[in-house]
């Protein structure tokens, strides 16, 4: 019971390996703003679930309801959420610039090429 | 009146003055607008110190929201002496950055440029002044972006790839920070830190609170570059902008160190972090690993950049070690070290960036007799570079002293004798360049005869008012390290 009463926990820590692991294997620039993606997509799981109050409501005021959902936790998670966004933004605006200045976005053959600049 | 709301505007000045660049657009306009501003924050900043040093404490709730409800500033004599170090070292980067950015920047991003380093400003500052632990996530990471955008302005490709690696360590690392943050409340139901400190103790043996303690020191391990996980900054600092290195050198990871410090000391207690959890199990051998190791690869780099970003992670070394003493007089070295390296080593970049900006690049075998032609720089070179080898009567040499006698006090000698042992490889490595500098002859058959060509005023100017500084602070050991002690003393107290 108590193991599956935590499922969601569960998920988010499949979620954050997963990232984790898409982020250091991958050597595709993409792909690896896709595991960090995940990986902080499980964050927000995390916090969401930690909102959560068995048997609570949304947390308006209404007859009849007694036991509210934590609220704050959301709230967090709105902002890193943008904060996520803005991360995703700046990485995918880095990587065409990388991919116009190197023509590759495989981060093994980038290090190739810059390997080979130092050795000039 | 104004001087109750100095907290806030500390934030808001810079922040307000980034999308305003964005507006003008003009190059020198812009400049102009992100140096008021950042003057402005220096006074905001220096008055704060002045009152918190007078009146104590000082706690601002933002927009008139008591603190568990809404975000509170907490202002005491460990952040306000962050503020009025970070907030000056942007300053006269800033003055100093004008000439440099010019020459390798395109005009047409100029307002960019200054717009990022105010939003980079903003965030540095944030996290030294807020008083609550999401929040610090929050400004974490407009520093960080903005950051990031900062050293994509390199002329060289590789500050792309270089940016883009920090971004995903500085992601990891933050995120990382972010979980900690998350288990801690969900833990004590509290983010404001001092009703954290408040809680943690009856919340100890809870598994949360252990899971978000290892979270925040591996989050905050990544962000301030400490031995084993500083992978990022070596490109960071070599390939970005050489303002961009000055600023970030002296300030983010100092303010990473910063958090480090609020988190192990004032919300987790000395006695939590360093008895309960052995943090010094850990961070100590980084510290001693990194300052002995990163030192020596320090000799062999034969770009200066380089050479001089291996050297900030050895210097981070030396402050976490002096943090793992977890005493009065440990912290005291610890904190005076943030400041002197601080200035020391924008300077160190400074005078690198006069090199760069004369010779057009800044491998050190190829400097021969510079002293001929750029004098003033390379004796800033060489007197920035004494301080951080640590000769006496310099900053280099207090810091030095004070965190070999706390390593004395608590009896570990090995750390004393590895602190000289790093340091003589820190002659090594400033002696080898200067020694190519001052008197190696030129290799051609026939050398050109040297003409004097020296950087602009205006890098040279603010290069010597940190160099100035630093002597200043070497001289009279005791100016930075009875603000230290107070700011130990702070941070050890707990809060009120």
């Amino acid at each position: 019971m108590s193991i599956l009463g935590l499922y969601n926990y569960w998920i988010v820590i499949i979620l954050m390996m997963a990232g984790l692991y898409i982020l250091i294997a991958r050597y595709n620039l993409i792909k690896k703003m896709i595991g960090l993606g995940v990986f902080q997509t499980s964050i927000f799981y995390l916090y969401i679930s930690l909102g959560k109050v068995q048997g609570g409501s949304a947390p308006i005021l209404a007859d009849g309801v007694t036991v509210y959902s934590n609220p704050l936790p959301h709230v967090l998670i709105l902002t890193a959420i943008v904060v996520g966004v803005a991360t995703t933004a700046v990485a995918l605006a880095l990587i065409v610039r990388i991919y116009e200045s190197y023509n590759t976005i495989e981060e093994d053959e980038i290090k190739a090429i810059e390997a080979l600049e130092r050795d000039l | 009146m104004i001087s109750d709301q100095l907290p806030a505007l500390v934030i808001v000045i810079p922040m307000l003055a980034a999308p305003l660049c964005v507006l003008v657009r003009k190059p020198i306009v812009c400049w102009a607008i992100a140096l008021v501003a950042n003057f402005l924050v220096v006074l905001s900043a220096w008055a704060l110190f002045e009152k918190v040093r007078e009146d104590g404490v000082i706690r601002y709730a933002l927009g008139g929201w008591a603190a568990p409800t809404g975000i509170e500033y907490y202002v005491d004599m460990m952040n306000a002496t962050m503020l009025l170090l970070v907030s000056f070292i942007s300053c006269v980067t800033l003055v100093y950055a004008y000439k440099s950015v010019s020459k390798t920047v395109l005009t047409s991003k100029h307002y960019l440029f200054y717009a990022a380093w105010m939003l980079c400003l903003t965030g540095l500052l944030g996290i030294s002044i807020t008083g609550d632990a999401f929040n610090v996530f929050v400004f974490l990471e407009i520093s960080s972006l903005s950051m990031y955008m900062l050293i994509a302005f390199g002329t060289d490709r590789r500050a792309l790839t270089a940016s883009f690696r920090y971004l995903i360590m500085g992601s990891i690392g933050a995120s990382f920070i972010l979980i900690g943050i998350g288990f801690l409340y969900a833990a004590t139901g509290a983010l404001n830190m001092v009703d954290l400190a408040q809680r943690i103790p009856d919340a100890e043996s809870q598994r949360a609170v252990l899971v978000a303690f290892s979270f925040l020191t591996i989050g905050l391990m990544i962000k301030s570059a400490v031995f084993p996980l500083h992978g990022w900054l070596a490109n960071a600092y070599q390939h970005s902008p050489i303002a961009v290195t000055a600023f970030l050198a002296g300030t983010a990871t100092k303010v990473s160190l910063y958090v480090l410090l609020r988190f192990f000391f004032s919300i987790f207690g000395p006695d939590y972090s360093f008895g309960a959890m052995l943090l010094n199990v850990v961070l100590l051998p980084a510290a001693v690993a990194g300052f002995v190791l990163l030192s020596l690869v320090a000799i062999f780099q034969s770009d200066l950049r380089r050479m001089l970003a291996y050297s900030s992670v050895a210097q981070i070394g030396y402050i976490i070690a002096a943090f793992c003493l977890a005493s009065q007089s440990g912290l005291t070295a610890g904190i005076v070290h943030i400041i002197n390296h601080g200035i020391i080593k924008t300077a160190l970049f400074m005078s690198v960036g006069c090199i760069l900006y004369k010779v057009g690049h800044t491998h050190s075998h190829s400097l021969d007799n510079l002293m001929q032609k750029m004098p003033l720089t390379v004796t800033a070179f060489i007197l920035s570079g004494l301080g951080l080898i640590g000769v006496p009567l310099t900053v280099g040499f207090v810091s030095k002293f004070s965190l070999i006698s706390a390593a004395m006090e608590r009896g570990w000698w090995m750390v004393g004798a590895l602190v000289l042992l790093s340091s003589l490889f820190a002659i090594v490595y400033i002696g080898r360049v200067v020694e190519i500098m001052l008197f190696r002859k030129s290799r051609t058959e026939t050398p050109a005869p040297v003409g004097r060509s020296e950087a602009p005023l205006m890098m040279l100017v603010p290069m010597y008012v940190l160099i100035g500084i630093s002597i200043w602070f070497g001289v009279s050991g005791s100016t930075t390290l009875s603000v230290a002690a107070d700011a130990a003393a702070a941070l050890l107290g707990g809060y009120q």
